[in-house]
C-alpha cells in the first residue's frame, strides 16, 4: 500500500512547529503500521484491539498535555489535536479510546482531583496500566444531563451510589469509572473502581457503528464509594461539561483524520476506476465531488489550527469548540458518504475504509453533544436567546 | 562507551522528484525530507547497544540546517546529543566521510553506526570510507550484531545467504533492514528532545574527487501490450519472451 502522506492543499503544515509535526508524523507512522493493517478485522468481529493499549501508552498518547511529573508528555493542544486527527484516520473507535482516557478520565482527575488521587491515578492511566471510562449520560438523559437520576447518599466513611449510565465508551474494560451523580441535588464526580460491590458494566451489543470500540452500560446498586474517592473539587454539572468540552475539542480534530482517509481512498479509486474507457476522475461530476471534499477538509484544518492556537493562548470559549465540533462532524460524515458514492458498489466492502468511517461518524456526529445541541449552543451565544428549553 | 550514529536527511521515498533548473540537483520545492530509512536501523541499534552496555549516543549529520529535523528525530527516539556539520553544498562520499571521521575522532566514539546506504545518492560507501579514514574495523550490510567486551560478532547479508564475521572495536557497522525493528519516538521523547542540544559547526575539508555533471530521470515505462486473453496466446507470448524480450 502506498504511504499515507496526508492532505494538505494549502501547505498548512508550514503553520505547525517542528515538534508538532514530529508528533503528528510519529502517530501517523504508528497508525499506518499498527492500526490500518488490523482494523477491518476487529471492526468485523466487533472487538476493540486491546493489544494496542500498552503500545499506545508507551507512545505517550494518553493525557499528553498534562505535566511531566505525572508521566505525561506535556505537549501543547495543537500537538494533542494532531494526535487525535491521526488516530481517527485509523478509526473513530481508537480515537474514542484515547479521547476518553485523556479528556474524560485524566483531565477530570487532574482538574478536580486531590493530590493523592492525581499522584496515584495519572501515571497509571498515562502508561495504560489502568483504563478509565466516564459515566455521565443516562438512558433517559442525553442532551439534558442535568436531569440525571443517578444519586449519591452520604453514609459512614463515604457514599452509596444508585442509578445507571449508558453509552459509556470503555465501560466494560475500565479499571476506574469517573461517575457523575447528584449529592443533595448537586452533581458531584466520583471514582468507582472495577469490582466494587454492586457495580457492573455490561457491554452493549448490536452496534452498526464504532464496532472496534467497547460501549457499555454502568449499573450501580448501593455501591459504596469511600470519601477519598470523591473528586473534591467538582462543582456541579459545570465540571462534567468542562470535561466534555475537552473531548469535543479532540473530536473536532479527530474527524479530519477520517475525512482524509475517505477522501484519499476516493481520489485513488477515481483515478484508477475506468468506465466508458476513461478513469471516472476524468468526469466532471466526480471532479466536483473531489473538489468539494478537498475544500471542506482544508476549511476544517484551518478551523482546527485556529482552535488549537486559541486553546493554547487561553482565549478559547466552549462555544468556539461547539462551532468546530458541529461543522467538522457534519462535513466528515458528508465526505464519507460522497466518498462511498465515488467508490460505487466497491464502497460498501471493507476492502476500503470508507463505509466503516461513514458508520462510525454517525455516532461521532451524535456523541459529545449532538449536532442540534451544538447548533443551539452557538445560536444562544450569537442571539442571546437559549432555544433548547 | 561513546557510540556515534551518522544519519542523512533524504527525500521521502513517497515524494515525486523533480530535477532542478541547473540539471544536476534535486529541486527541493514540495519535497518532504525524512531520516534515511536505513539510518533508522542504525539509530535503533545504537540505542539498544547503549541500553545494554551503557554509554552515550551522539547523532551526527552533515548538510544543511534542515538536517536538524532528522537529528531531532533521532534525539526523540532516545539519542543523547546531536551535531550538525554544516555545509550547504552537495558533497561526494569522500568529502562526507572526511568530515564525519574528523568529528568521530574528536568525539572519541569507539563504535559507529551508519545505514548501509543513503536512499538519495545510493553510493553505499560512506560508512566504509569513514572506517578507513579512522583506521577502524568495518562490517557492512549487518543484519545481526552481538558485542562481547571488545569482540563483535556480526551477521551480514551476502548474495543468496548470510555470513557470520568477527571483528573487534573500534568499528564501523553499516545497518541493513532486518537488523532490528526501529522504535517509534514517544511523545515524551519528542518533548524531551526539545531540550537536548544540537551543536552546529562547519564541516571540515571539502575537496571533491567526483563531480555531478547531470541528473537524468529514468525513461518512461512503455505501456504493456496485450497479446491475447486465452490460452491460444501462449505460443506467441513464449515466442516474444524469447525473441523480443530475451528473458527466457
Amino acid at each position: 500500500m502506498e504511504k499515507f502522506t496526508g492532505v494538505d492543499y494549502l501547505n498548512i503544515d508550514s503553520l505547525y512547529s517542528e515538534e508538532e509535526l514530529l508528533v503528528r508524523d510519529t502517530v501517523r507512522e504508528f497508525v499506518s503500521g499498527e492500526i490500518i493493517p488490523i482494523i477491518e478485522e476487529y471492526n468485523r468481529k466487533g472487538e476493540f484491539p486491546r493489544h494496542l493499549i500498552p503500545k499506545m501508552g508507551e507512545l505517550g498518547l494518553f493525557g499528553s498535555t498534562l505535566p511531566q511529573q505525572f508521566g505525561c508528555a506535556e505537549m501543547n493542544n495543537v500537538a494533542y489535536g494532531l494526535v487525535m486527527q491521526e488516530l481517527e484516520r485509523g478509526d473513530s473507535g481508537i480515537r474514542s479510546f484515547a479521547s476518553v482516557q485523556s479528556a474524560l478520565v485524566m483531565y477530570p482527575i487532574f482538574t478536580f482531583g486531590s493530590e493523592e488521587q492525581k499522584s496515584f491515578w495519572l501515571p497509571r492511566l498515562a502508561s495504560a496500566e489502568k483504563i478509565g471510562c466516564f459515566g455521565l449520560t443516562e438512558p433517559d438523559f442525553g442532551s439534558n444531563p442535568g436531569g440525571m437520576v443517578t444519586r449519591a447518599e452520604k453514609t459512614e466513611g463515604g457514599y452509596l451510589l444508585n442509578g445507571a449510565k449508558m453509552w459509556i465508551t470503555n465501560g466494560t474494560i475500565a479499571d476506574v469509572a469517573v461517575v457523575w451523580a447528584k449529592l443533595d441535588g448537586v452533581v458531584n464526580g466520583f471514582l468507582v473502581e472495577k469490582g466494587s460491590k454492586g457495580f457492573s458494566a455490561p457491554a452493549m451489543k448490536g452496534k452498526h457503528s464504532l464496532r472496534a470500540s467497547v460501549t457499555s452500560e454502568l449499573v450501580f446498586e448501593d455501591v459504596f464509594v469511600p470519601e477519598e474517592m470523591r473528586l473534591p473539587r467538582t462543582g456541579g454539572l459545570k465540571s462534567a461539561l468542562m470535561c466534555l468540552n475537552q473531548a469535543r475539542y479532540g473530536i473536532a480534530w479527530g474527524v479530519v483524520g477520517a475525512m482524509m482517509a475517505c477522501y484519499t481512498s476516493a481520489l485513488d479509486y477515481a483515478k484508477s476506476r475506468v468506465q466508458f474507457s476513461k478513469p471516472i476522475a476524468a468526469y466532471q461530476m466526480t471532479q466536483e465531488k473531489l473538489v468539494y471534499m478537498l475544500s471542506e477538509i482544508t476549511k476544517a484544518q484551518l478551523l482546527n489550527y485556529r482552535l488549537g492556537r486559541m486553546k493554547d493562548e487561553g482565549t478559547l470559549r466552549f462555544t468556539h469548540v461547539s462551532l468546530a465540533k458541529r461543522n467538522n462532524c457534519e462535513k466528515a460524515l458528508e465526505i464519507a458518504r460522497i466518498s462511498r458514492e465515488i467508490l460505487g458498489a466497491n464502497g460498501i466492502l471493507d476492502e476500503y475504509p470508507v463505509m466503516r468511517h461513514e458508520a462510525n461518524l454517525e455516532s461521532v456526529k451524535t456523541y459529545e453533544g449532538t449536532h442540534e445541541m451544538h447548533t443551539l449552543i452557538v445560536g444562544e451565544d450569537i442571539t442571546g436567546y437559549p432555544a433548547f428549553e | 562507551m561513546k557510540i556515534a550514529v551518522c544519519v542523512s536527511h533524504v527525500p521521502d521515498t513517497a515524494t515525486r522528484i523533480v530535477i532542478g533548473s541547473d540539471g544536476k540537483t534535486i529541486d527541493p520545492n514540495g519535497v518532504t525530507y525524512i531520516i534515511n530509512p536505513y539510518d533508522e536501523f542504525a539509530v535503533e541499534e545504537a540505542l539498544k547497544t547503549k541500553e545494554k552496555l551503557g554509554g552515550e549516543v551522539v547523532v551526527i549529520s552533515l548538510g544543511k540546517d534542515a538536517n536538524k529535523e532528522t537529528i531531532r528525530k533521532a534525539l526523540a527516539m532516545g539519542a543523547d546529543s546531536g551535531i550538525l556539520l554544516k555545509d550547504d553544498a552537495q558533497r561526494d562520499p569522500l568529502g562526507v566521510a572526511k568530515a564525519l571521521s574528523e568529528e568521530i575522532k574528536a568525539q572519541g566514539a569507539e563504535l559507529v553506526f551508519f545505514g548501509k546506504q543513503s536512499v538519495d545518492y545510493d553510493n553505499s560507501i560512506t560508512g566504509q570510507l569513514t572506517a578507513e579514514m579512522l583506521g577502524y574495523n568495518c562490517v557492512s550490510v549487518v543484519v545481526d550484531l552481538k558485542l562481547e567486551g571488545n569482540k563483535i560478532v556480526a551477521e551480514r547479508e551476502i548474495e543468496g545467504g548470510r555470513e557470520v564475521v568477527e571483528t573487534s572495536l573500534p568499528a564501523v557497522i553499516t545497518a541493513q533492514k532486518g537488523l532490528n525493528e526501529p522504535r517509534y519516538a514517544s511523545l515524551k521523547g519528542i518533548m524531551a528532545a526539545k531540550k537536548k542540544q544540537i551543536e552546529e559547526k562547519p564541516a571540515a575539508g571539502s575537496e571533491k574527487t567526483v563531480e555531478i555533471l547531470k541528473m537524468k530521470k529514468p525513461a518512461l515505462k512503455q505501456p504493456g501490450r496485450i497479446i491475447g486473453t486465452d490460452k491460444s496466446a501462449v505460443p506467441e507470448l513464449v515466442r516474444l519472451l524469447k525473441e523480443e524480450a530475451k528473458v527466457i
